[in-house]
């Protein structure tokens, strides 16, 4: 690595209302090297990565790049300045095809017209220079979320990009997409692309970064190279205490049966089939895992369970009575405990507070509601004691769920669920997004819940939580679902296959 | 695997409306058999009709495909005809008169963009304002007693009007019913041909996408809801200087509202638009033909019913299948 750093920050600090998101961060990147930014939820990641785009402004401090000082306003000037960046939610044109994507923006006209003939040109001739390419014709929405990076990547290119931030690029991305976008990583860094990369997985850290910035509280906690760390110490020096990885290994108890699925057939928002004919149990204190790669059906399946889908065909059984569809409330009554794929969206109310959260599904019983009224005493005593007992890190229960960290908001969910005496809890991707404190904690509580008696199934695109969590492992591809024999018989490879390729190539 | 048929979604909606289009052809050319003179006089009719609502679709949809949601269409037109008949009179000049009509239009334009970019006001209460402040307005200034002078001239294109049908109803017309054809085209082009185009239809789809990129999205919907305010404009000034040639109070007649059917009849795309728009127009000048010629004894609170009830029908048919810009209504949050 040689040089004078291409992005250097001095000082830089910014606050949301009071909160102080980053104080005095102190950053450098050299030219062509893969800079890994590692923190906890919260830490200030993507708020710095924003001041560096031109998202947000900071309150003080410096940014130079190669060497200059520059004020970056508004996005457009980074984009002259050569910074890209891919952020956490994707910024897509969901119905637009690639091709528009990546030009939008910085158009080539004719006259009047976007001249489509130029840019095609220009694209292939970027794929022929970084050697990796996509169907500049394919509507966005349709394309599997690698390959919508991947046109991220190349609305970056097109741009003639020279810092490239990646935020969380790998948190949806199945093990072989993960190993792909490394693979063009490599390669841009060779062409002298300079490279932030944001994740939560120290396995990729270790594996691909070339220095490693550590933040914590907004503020950087130390700058290292992978050469002299491992990842027990960057998890310790993130989270400030030690980290234990969580395993299950307690056999499962042979209880009762508390749910069970026969049949069961789901159709797709589209319509047509995506889960058919699927039908599995989950007994007293089991956990069942369900490995797949996102998109072969989970949130149908997911949410047929939790009464928001209609059921195409067959039966769901909770604690020995069969449910009617669509009917979530009657679901949470008989016991069902859901985390929901997406927390923003089907989790919480965001504009909402801690306390309001909190008894999203108890709001209209006693001691919350007393005829027609609320009892506010008690939704803020249950919050208290909810806070206090599930370690929720906030100013107080009215605050807005909003505001909190990923980490947080996980556990403002989780203390809604688990605090009711649910038999069965459904856990669809409960650790996405979150760091390796927070997911430690989520599966120690999923551990406490089982042990109490309930079953639990467990929905992940995550190998190894699937792997040290569940008694009894199936793989979903397809919509159909492969029973492997226990636990003993799994391993990442064949699940990893499984996964992807279904049974065919199995026999 | 997957299901065995996977109908496109929509395209049942296309068909209906290629059947709906070929039916009405049929009606025409038999209509025309049977009596020129009068289905002649039915069709331009219909154009004349439709021109209020072409261009109030359009402002809707300039506004809509940036992603604002747009109801105050109706009072955006009814301040442009008012205004634009006011310097009519005072001026003498018809030229005028229109251009002040823009004028009006885009200045209502202007404050609904204040209210719902700017302050991001909800977008339905911001257009709501815009047409109780049009009816207040216009209702309380509203001079009694000023006469007329005069409308703007019907041009008749030398050769090509003497083509039979086509001819007298295609090139003998007047001047914004023309104007408002080539406006449908040109927006067309330029909504999926151009720059501007592909950047107003981001916003609308995404508008976070687009600002990282670079667009300002305030800057693109400020200048398409003004765009939009002119073109509603054009239509005040039609009502009130080309079809009646005086203004009256409310006389916009809810044109406002049924142009939001078209657009969404149409897709949000202009020559939808402009197709449902003529269609609405032919069920309003069939309906005045009706009263007219008495062939139906039907009371005639039935037949001025029809363009109503053809609007209802549309939408309760079309609303869940088309849709809308995906973030419409969405006031772009930036810190
Ligand atoms: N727009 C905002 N308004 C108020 N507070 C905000 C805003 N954006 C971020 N914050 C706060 O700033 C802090 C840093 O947030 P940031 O999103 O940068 O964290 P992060 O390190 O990216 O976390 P994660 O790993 O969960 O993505 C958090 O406490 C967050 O609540
Ligand atoms: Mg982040």
């Amino acid at each position: 690595m040689d040089g004078f750093p291409v992005l250097e920050l001095k000082g830089i600090s910014k606050s949301f209302h009071g909160v102080m998101a980053n104080s005095g961060v102190d950053f450098k990147l050299k030219k062509g090297e893969i800079h890994a930014l590692l923190g906890e939820n919260g830490a200030g990641k993507s708020t710095l990565m924003n001041m560096i785009c031109g998202l947000l402004q900071p309150d003080r401090g410096e940014i130079f790049i190669q060497g200059n000082r520059r004020k970056i306003q508004n996005p457009k000037i980074a984009i002259q300045l050569g910074v890209g960046m891919i952020h956490q939610h994707f910024m897509i044109v969901p119905g637009f095809t690639s091709l528009e994507n990546i030009i939008l923006g910085s158009e080539p006209v004719t006259r009047m017209a976007i001249d489509f003939r130029k840019a095609r040109k220009q694209i292939a001739a970027l794929s022929d220079q970084y050697g990796f390419s996509i169907d500049p014709d394919a509507v966005t929405e349709d394309l599997p979320v690698g390959i919508q990076q991947r046109v991220e990547i190349f609305k970056a290119l097109y741009r003639k990009v020279g810092i490239l931030i990646l935020d969380e690029p790998t948190a949806v991305l199945t093990p072989q997409e993960t190993e792909d976008l490394f693979r063009v990583m490599r390669r841009l860094a060779r062409k002298s692309v300079s490279i932030i990369f944001i994740t939560h997985k120290l396995r990729e850290v270790m594996q691909i970064a070339d220095s490693i910035t550590v933040m914590q509280r907004g503020a950087i906690k130390g700058v290292l190279s992978p050469g002299e760390t491992d990842e027990q110490s960057l998890a310790r020096m993130m989270i400030g205490r030690e980290i234990n990885m969580i395993s299950n290994d307690r056999s499962a108890g042979a209880g009762r049966t508390v749910f069970e699925a026969s049949g069961l057939s789901v159709n797709s928002s589209r319509g047509f089939e995506a889960v058919s004919d699927v039908s599995f149990c989950v007994r007293e204190g089991e956990i069942v895992g369900i490995a797949g790669i996102q998109g072969n059906g989970q949130m149908e399946l997911s949410e047929a369970i939790a009464g928001l889908r209609e059921i195409a065909s067959g039966n769901i059984i909770l604690s020995g009575k069969v449910m009617p569809a669509l009917h979530p409330r009657k679901m949470m009554e008989n016991g069902l405990a859901h985390i929901p794929e997406d927390r923003l969206k089907y989790g919480l109310v965001l504009p909402f507070s801690i306390a309001e959260n909190q008894i999203l599904c108890t709001y209209y019983r006693n001691p919350f509601a007393r005829f027609m009224w609320r009892n506010r005493k008690a939704m803020l005593n249950n919050s208290r004691e909810l806070m206090d007992r599930f370690d929720i890190r906030a100013g107080g229960p009215e605050e807005s769920v909003k505001t909190l960290s990923g980490g947080n908001q996980q556990k403002v969910i989780i203390s809604r669920e688990f605090s009711r005496n649910s038999i069965f809890l459904l856990a669809n991707q409960p650790t996405r997004g979150l760091d390796v404190g927070s997911i430690e904690y989520v599966h120690r509580q999923m551990l406490t819940l089982r042990d109490k008696g309930a079953g639990i199934l467990l929905i992940s695109s995550e190998l190894d939580e699937i792997l040290s969590l569940a008694d009894s492992i199936l793989v979903i591809y397809r919509g159909r679902l492969i029973s492997m024999a226990g636990k003993e018989g799994a391993d990442r490879a064949s699940l990893g296959l499984m996964m992807t390729r279904g049974l065919e190539r199995e026999k | 695997m997957m299901a065995v048929s996977r109908l496109r979604p929509g395209a049942r909606g296309e068909m209906l409306c290629v059947f709906l289009w070929i039916s009405v052809t049929a009606c025409i050319v038999c209509s025309y058999w049977i009596s020129p003179v009068v289905t002649v006089a039915v069709l331009s009719s219909a154009l004349r009709q439709s021109t209020p609502l072409v261009l109030g679709a359009m402002c809707g949809l300039l506004s809509e495909r940036s992603g604002v949601m747009n109801i105050g269409i109706e009072g955006q037109m009814l301040m442009a005809a008012f205004w634009g008949f006011l310097m009519h009179v005072w001026t003498g000049s018809l030229m005028m008169g229109v251009i002040s009509g823009l004028a009006a239009g885009a200045f209502a334009g202007f404050l609904f963009a204040w209210m719902s970019v700017s302050m991001k006001m909800d977008q339905i209460i911001a257009g709501t304002i815009i047409n109780i402040l049009a009816v207040g307005l216009t209702g309380f200034f509203y001079p009694t007693g000023m006469s007329s002078a005069g409308k703007l001239k019907i041009y008749s294109v030398p050769l090509l009007s003497e083509i039979p049908l086509a001819g007298p109803v295609l090139f003998r017309m007047s001047p914004i019913v023309f104007l408002t054809i080539c406006i449908v085209f040109l927006l067309h082009y330029c909504l999926f041909y151009s720059r501007w185009g592909l950047r107003t239809r981001a916003t609308g789809e995404h508008p976070k996408a687009a600002a990282t990129m670079g667009i300002s999205v305030v800057k693109l919907r400020y200048g398409n809801i003004m765009i939009g305010g002119c073109i509603a404009g054009l239509a005040g000034a039609f009502l009130s200087l080309e079809s009646v040639g005086v203004f009256e109070r409310g006389m916009t007649n809810g044109r406002g509202f049924i142009a939001l059917a078209v657009m969404i009849f149409g897709k949000w795309t202009p020559i939808g638009a402009w197709g449902a728009a003529l269609l609405f127009g032919l069920s309003m000048s069939v309906q005045t033909q009706l009263q007219f010629d008495r062939v139906l004894s039907l009371p005639h609170q039935f037949t001025g019913m029809l363009p109503y009830l053809i609007t209802i029908i549309v939408l309760a048919i079309f609303i869940r299948r088309n849709r809308p810009p995906a973030s419409l209504g969405v006031s772009c949050e930036r810190e």
